[in-house]
């Protein structure tokens, strides 16, 4: 038991889901944070949302490459192969 | 195909092999330049200068570094030299956020600090929508939404969330990039995903 811990409060939490996500916290503060989130609901949706940000934030819709653009670039392609070809 | 493979075929000047190159990396060079440079246009000559450097280096190109290292190296110069000349200086390496908010969520929404019961607890919870479905999330309205977002923050921590949590680059690859220490990209990382958290709550609370 870490009974000695101080409790984490929400702000507190709020500002170190990054470092625990990276594995930076200190491990006195990573029990802390673990302590916390495990009886706070509010906490507990705040996580969620915070990982289904990055989650979402990763989702690149890739837009199309301009078709003229990669005719453009073929085209130098060409003229470099034809050109470097001894 | 690996690195090695491609290179040759690019040497031998294969075509198909130069065009799923541009096809696989073309979006993400344009993302990257504008992190540099002030249009999206601008961007986009970016990354077509950078296809040129590719094609003038690809005799030199010496296997040391992979592909993707190379590639992104000779972007960023090209990024870097435009911006210059546009006046536009990138404060990469300034330190976390002095001219913006420290907070990752506004204290009002907190119990203060002195109360007797429950200091620091939350006071006005986050509106949940932390179980809305993919398709909400993914949709349209909401992309732009998190994309106009990440177009307002400071430089440096757009250009923290678009290599870390956009193009998915690790710590190292972005700390060689962006010049920035471990602890301030991980402040920088921080602030930016709690901007976009924020922006997708105030979102899901008015739509209900």
């Amino acid at each position: 038991m870490n009974a000695a811990l101080p409790e984490m409060p929400c702000q507190e939490l709020v500002e170190v889901i990054t470092d625990y996500l990276e594995g930076a916290l200190p491990e006195r503060d990573r029990v802390r944070f673990e302590e916390h989130l495990a009886v706070c609901g509010k906490c507990q949706e705040y996580v969620a949302q915070f990982e289904r940000t990055i989650a979402a934030v990763g989702v690149v819709k890739e837009q199309d490459l301009d078709p003229e653009v990669r005719a453009d670039l073929m085209e130098a392609f060409r003229g470099w192969s034809g050109s470097s070809t001894s | 195909m690996s690195d090695a493979a491609l290179i040759a075929s690019l040497r031998a000047g294969d075509e198909a092999a130069f065009g799923e190159l541009v096809d696989r990396y073309h979006a993400s060079l344009v993302r990257i330049a504008r992190l540099y440079v002030s249009s999206q246009a601008v961007a986009e000559e970016v990354a077509q200068e950078t296809w040129l450097g590719v094609l003038n280096g690809l005799d030199r190109f010496e296997e040391r570094s992979s592909l993707k290292t190379w590639l992104f190296r000779i972007l960023a110069n090209i990024a870097k030299t435009r911006g210059v000349r546009e006046g536009r200086t990138v404060p990469f390496s300034s330190v976390a956020g002095d001219d913006d908010d420290p907070h990752s969520v506004d204290p009002d929404r907190f119990i203060p600090a002195d109360a007797e019961r429950a200091p620091r607890h939350w006071a006005i919870p986050p509106a949940v929508w932390s179980t809305e479905p993919d398709e909400r999330l993914l949709a349209g309205e909401v992309r732009e939404l998190i994309f106009r977002t990440i177009d307002g923050l400071p430089p440096n921590q757009r250009a923290t969330i678009v290599l870390r949590d956009v193009e998915g680059w690790d710590s190292e690859d972005v700390r060689n990039e962006l010049a920035v220490g471990e602890t301030n990209q991980r402040v920088l990382l921080h602030r930016a995903r709690s901007k976009v958290r924020e922006a997708l709550e105030d979102y899901f609370k008015e739509d209900g």
